[in-house]
């Protein structure tokens, strides 16, 4: 999948000696500050997971969602404790299926372990968050969710990084039982010099919802992702992506939705800014197993800032049979003059309408996020369209 | 004099042609101007180079606001002197209406008004102009131009393109930038605002980029209504 570009020297990073596991009390106020950037609020969350470099430094289940059968800890613990882990593990995804995902396996460095009991309707989030302090090091992490039938659960992710250089290897795997909704949020704010290679596998049972909500308010050197969602009879995904990118980052992004049951819905939306000399590929794969009655979307747009930024989109659809019903749109250009001199007659500077535009253009998805969470979803897409 | 617009020559960029071809208007606090005249005359294009859109471009003359050439001022910068415009076909912006209400009312300092008394409610969570009625557009527009609380509206065209329970609506809001003690130069096309409004200080007809006339309200309108823009072409008596 990685492009030429894209590729990177796994060899140069420092993977860790062993599984070292070093709890705090506290997390160091300069770290929480950081976590803030990215809609992580340590003192605010009843269910914490918070991973620095290879060390799970914080964790936190306050007593009133561990009774309710909540779980959060260390996928190595988990898999340690539970037998019935196990089979979850490596499922949605395959450790074979590139180097990303074998390097994944090889060296193991913790993530998260989430289970939410069947028929649990929890209202606030749950939030995690991998963060890398120490420069040159590679993060690999293995993250397993697994929603129980009928439960609904948010999960809010942010990955950021002080340190110059690293690399990011986010292996996730999603469980989301019949009838059951998981909201994923991943906020993610980089440093020039990182690169990022999330691995996202989901698994929707029947009835099921799945709402993937992914900023990107920074890339670092290089990003590639594409999450990848299997629908089974009723399921639905919506997977969004915002991306604002800068500097000389290569990027590639999207998502993948595989309807392999009957009445199945699934919209993937890819909104990037592009900016300075980087170059955003944006992915869109939309495809039927068999000859299934299904109907997704796809949305891929650019809004180029820079002359010498680039934009690609790559939408895709594959449909089986005559049951499918796929469409897709997209679109790449720069900010209309009309709408520049309507907003600066209203008052605004030049370089105000083209953060008010900017904003606007990132405005998707969230209104497909718990009332709860928008707020702080909103901040940093408000910060992204400020900071040009 | 709050406003006054002297000898004003203008073309839009990448044309040779003049627009604006010797315009003269003067407007008093708190006075209602209105401005007539048949499409292409250079209505628009007065208040776009008032407001100081870009493309216009003046060759001759002067434009003072507050007793100060603002010729060369950027559109932001006039709009924060206190001019506000409401455009005739703004155009759609992927942006919620209601976000920019509230951009709006921090910038100008402002209170936010209630949107029912403006007929707005049901919009300002879509993105602005998207897929908004004629009627709903101008509203719209009204509502965010006496939200800037300016000391002269431009109004281009309010009542174009609306319903009738609309047009009620955007005379109250032009009444209420009277009452507020804003200057205002209204332009109409047909005219049908006018009828709801008590107070007109005087009324223009523009021409091939002249104003030809200027003078009481009911006499002009008369004028236009019986014989056309035709009578003013001509010279008129």
């Amino acid at each position: 999948m990685d492009n030429k570009e894209l590729k990177v020297d796994f060899s140069r990073y420092d993977y860790g000696e062993k599984e070292a596991i070093e709890e705090l009390e506290e997390i160091p106020s300069e770290y929480k500050e950081k976590a803030k950037e990215v809609g992580i609020e340590v003192d605010k969350g009843g269910g914490v997971y918070f991973q620095i470099d290879h060390n799970i430094i914080y964790q936190k289940l306050i007593e009133r969602l561990r009774r309710k059968g909540i779980i959060i800890m260390s996928i190595g613990e988990a898999l340690r404790r539970f037998a019935w882990a196990k089979k979850y593990y490596w499922h949605a995804l395959s450790s074979r299926s590139d180097k990303i995902s074998k390097i994944a396996e090889g060296y193991r460095r913790n993530g998260y372990f989430i289970y939410v009991p069947p028929r649990l309707k929890l209202d606030e989030p749950i939030q995690t968050c991998l963060f890398i302090a120490k420069q040159n090091i590679a993060q690999p992490v293995h993250n397993l969710v697994i929603v129980g039938d009928g439960a609904e659960v948010t999960l809010i992710t942010g990955c950021t990084a002080i340190t110059e250089e690293a690399l990011h290897i986010g292996v996730s795997e999603f469980y989301i039982g019949n009838n059951a909704k998981l909201t994923f949020i991943m906020i993610h704010n980089w440093t020039p010099k990182v690169h990022v290679r999330p691995r996202t596998g989901v698994i929707v049972g029947k009835g099921g919802i799945f709402v993937n909500y992914y900023v990107n308010m920074r890339p670092g050197i290089t990003l590639q992702t594409l999450p990848k969602a299997i629908l089974h009879d009723g399921a639905k995904a919506y997977l969004t992506s915002i991306i604002k990118s800068g500097r000389k980052a290569l990027v590639d992004v999207g998502g993948r939705i595989v309807f392999k049951g009957n009445d199945t819905r699934g919209e993937v939306i890819t909104r990037s800014v592009v900016t300075d000399r980087s170059e955003v590929t944006m992915r869109g794969i939309l495809e039927t197993e068999g000859n299934v009655n299904a109907r997704g979307h796809l949305e891929c747009r650019g809004l180029l800032l820079s002359d010498n930024a680039k934009a690609i989109a790559i939408p895709q659809l594959e449909a089986r049979g005559m049951r499918a019903n796929l469409t897709h749109e997209a679109a790449i250009g720069k900010i209309s003059e009309e709408e520049l001199n309507y907003l600066m007659a209203k008052g605004f500077t030049e370089e105000e309408a083209v953060s008010i535009i900017v904003r606007g253009f990132l405005e998707a998805g969230v209104e497909l996020l718990p009332e709860n969470v928008r707020e702080g979803v909103r901040l940093a897409l408000d910060s992204m369209a400020k900071s040009l | 004099m709050i406003f006054k617009v002297e000898d004003l020559w203008v073309k839009v960029q990448g044309h040779d042609k003049y627009i604006l071809k010797g315009v003269d208007l003067s407007i008093g606090k708190g006075e209602v101007h209105v401005l007539m005249g048949p499409n292409g005359s250079g209505k628009s294009t007065l208040l776009k180079t008032i407001i100081g859109m870009p493309q216009y471009k003046i060759a001759r003359g002067t434009i003072l606001f507050m007793g100060k050439e603002i010729n060369n001022l950027q559109p932001y910068e006039r709009a924060k002197m206190g001019i506000g415009i409401a455009f005739q076909s703004p155009p759609r912006i992927r942006v919620k209406t209601e976000y920019l209400i509230k951009l709006i009312t921090t910038k100008f300092r402002t209170r936010l008004l209630p949107y029912e008394e403006y007929g707005i409610s049901h919009l300002v969570s879509r993105d602005l102009y998207n897929g908004f009625s004629g009627g709903e557009m101008k509203r719209t527009e009204m509502y965010l131009t006496i939200l800037q609380r300016p000391k002269l509206a431009l109004l281009d065209e309010p009542d174009s393109g609306v319903d009738v329970d609309s047009l009620a609506l955007i005379a109250k809001g032009i009444e209420q930038l009277m009452e507020e003690g804003a200057s205002i130069l209204l332009v109409t096309h047909l005219g049908y605002i006018l009828k709801y409004l008590d107070v007109v200080t005087e009324l223009h007809v523009m021409i091939n980029g002249k104003i030809v006339y200027s003078g009481e309200p009911e006499k002009a309108l008369d004028l236009i209504l019986t014989h056309g823009y035709s009578y003013f072409v001509k010279g008129g008596d």
